[in-house]
């Protein structure tokens, strides 16, 4: 039961819906009776830049009507890459990805998710191998529209001493979920998976993360956090799988959220299955609103209501950011989620 | 300076502060000494307008303006100061970033220019100096893995700084061993002055040998029930709250 599947046939049967245990918070299957036909092929010219295109050597756009990219960044090699997935006509859309990062080679990927005010529906699949030694940082910054649907699926391989660290940074859809699989070897292999979601009105982010640890000596540290507002609803499904004999493997998993409104609402699912013997491994989960005597006391020293409230959920969400390596990316998203804050 | 007449309050429809009434005039420091449960917490949340602290009776006002009516933020930019006996701590916000903020909120709401950058740094190192602050720890979040007498000593480091006009000070104590207890007492004596009030509240005697008030009253029942010099505390500390408890 896949999206993609669904989108490529027609057949509305194959959509993942309750009945799929990893998909019942985010349900497709109820939530669309048609699927719309392939929407047309989009014309460029004239199109405004991207939120990365400043900070990139390279841009790709994948728009409909421009459905697959593959590229190779040769060993030793280092680039900057925009990658801008753009949603758009009421149409369908099926993207694929596939990014080979060479020994030693070095990959910012910048990838955005532009949607217009359309009722879209938009699949794509990333694939994303890393050879020994190699280093990529994955920023994702989902920008769809209120009525879009959005279904990202990266599958990330890592080899031995690759490092490899990723945030995702959404405001949610109609239904979005963005889903981040990585098969681990240990071998001093390091990952890092964040998430940021600030949802507001009715839209829905599903962050969903698969890390199977399958070697010795491996590390992953996660941490996702979220607010939600008025009728908003976020999911974080975190699975760290530690695979018989991938002893000594590290990992840490965190999931912060927010509610900011009785009819908002999180769902969160943190899951550590081991299977190894020595192993630290840990996973924290907090949901809740913010802290009212902390805001009194902020109030007590002079700030108005509104400013305190923003200052603490800044403050909250500013650690996801801090944890970007890319300076100039890093000030993006921060300046981002403060923006999307006041509004 | 601050008038409070026949004040009533409760907390989840229970009644505390029993029309109790008190002036502290412009210059002078008054301590209030009870017994436990006798509402001083209350009544320092009260004048600060705490949620959830509701007022059913009485005044109580600053230089003749009704505190009452004003949201607790407003009531900060007049001046009104509260010293907490369990400082919140502020996670992810530097210590010097919530009092610049708060500063210009305050400095805002009356009217008048922000303080800029170097201008502030000057002050909170002057201050940091003064009440033996080592400056990095300005730059962690406000009182997040401070210890109960660094949360103290935080209090009376944001008081010097946005220097308000009426000090409340809740069991500014409690927590302290004594040569905390002399730091922070010397910077609260430093800020005794002409037009400043202060409402010391406390349960033992020991802080009122540091901030010598001018006048203690004992509250019990939600009232102030007697009224005296200094030497009123000494008594107290001798003898208990006994018998104003039971006149109460």
């Amino acid at each position: 039961m896949t999206l993609s599947a669904a989108l490529k046939s027609g057949d509305v049967t194959l959509l993942p819906g309750k009945r799929d245990e990893d998909w019942k918070w985010t349900d497709l299957r109820g939530l669309l009776r048609v699927l719309p036909g392939a929407a047309p092929a989009r014309d460029l010219t004239g199109l405004t830049a991207g939120p990365f295109d400043a900070l990139a050597e390279q841009c790709h756009i994948l728009a409909p009507g421009q459905d697959s990219l593959t590229l190779e960044v040769p060993a030793g090699g280092k680039l900057s890459l925009a990658l801008r997935i753009l949603s758009s006509d009421g149409g369908a859309h099926r993207a694929q990805v596939t990014i080979h990062v060479g020994a030693g080679a070095k990959l910012r990927l910048l990838e955005s998710y532009e949607g217009d005010a359309s009722p879209y529906v938009t699949h794509t699949a990333l694939t994303l191998i890393l050879e020994a030694g190699a280093a990529v940082e994955r920023i994702v910054l989902a920008e769809d529209g209120a009525e879009g649907v959005n279904v990202s699926q990266a599958q990330v391989t890592l080899a031995p001493g690759a490092d490899y660290g990723q945030t995702v940074v959404t405001h949610g859809a109609r239904r979005q979920r963005i889903e981040t699989e990585v098969t681990h070897p240990g071998a001093g292999a390091r990952l890092r998976l964040d998430g940021l979601y600030l949802l507001a009105d009715k839209r829905h982010a599903d962050l969903t993360t698969l890390v199977r640890h399958q070697g010795l000596d491996g590390t992953t540290d996660q941490l996702t956090k979220g607010v939600v507002r008025h009728q908003s609803r976020g999911i974080f499904q975190g699975r760290i799988v530690v695979e018989e004999g991938a002893d000594r493997t590290e990992a840490r998993m965190a999931h912060n959220g927010l509610i900011l409104s009785d009819r908002a609402e999180i769902d969160a699912k943190p899951e550590l299955l081991i299977f190894a013997d020595d192993v630290q491994c840990a996973h924290g989960n907090t949901i809740g609103a913010l802290d009212e005597e902390a805001l009194f006391y902020m109030r007590q020293r002079g700030l108005p209501e509104a400013d305190a409230r923003a200052l603490l959920i800044e403050a909250f969400v500013g650690t996801v950011a801090d944890r970007i390596g890319f300076d100039a990316a890093r000030e993006m998203v921060r300046a981002w989620a403060a923006d999307r804050l006041r509004t | 300076m601050l008038h409070i007449e026949n004040l009533r309050a409760e907390v989840d429809g229970k009644e505390i502060l029993k029309g109790l009434s008190l002036v502290v005039p412009a210059g002078e420091v008054h301590a209030i000494m009870g017994p436990n449960g006798a509402g001083k917490s209350t009544l320092s949340y009260v004048l600060t307008g705490r949620a959830g602290y509701e007022v059913t009776g009485g005044t109580a006002s600053l230089d003749g303006e009704d505190l009452l009516a004003l949201d607790p933020n407003e009531r900060a930019a007049k001046g009104v100061f509260l010293s907490f006996q369990y400082p919140l701590e502020i996670p992810g916000v530097p210590a010097l970033t919530f009092i610049r903020t708060a500063m210009n909120a305050q400095r805002r709401a009356r009217g008048e220019a922000e303080i800029t950058a170097p201008a502030f740094l000057k002050l909170a190192r002057e201050q940091a100096a003064a009440l033996k602050i080592d400056f990095e720890m300005l730059k962690r979040a406000l009182n997040v893995g401070f210890s109960g007498g660094e949360k103290k000593r935080m209090e009376i480091f944001q008081m010097a700084l946005l220097a308000p006009r009426f000090l409340i000070l809740d069991e500014t104590d409690s927590g302290l061993d004594i040569d905390a207890l002399k730091i922070v007492s010397d910077g609260v004596n430093a800020m005794r002055g002409p037009d400043r009030g202060m409402l010391v509240i406390t349960h033992y005697q020991r802080l009122l040998d540091y901030i010598k008030p001018d006048k203690v009253h004992v509250l019990a029942g939600g009232r102030i029930v007697a009224t005296g010099g200094p030497d009123l505390a000494l008594e107290l500390e001798r003898d208990g709250y006994d018998k104003y408890a039971r006149a109460a």
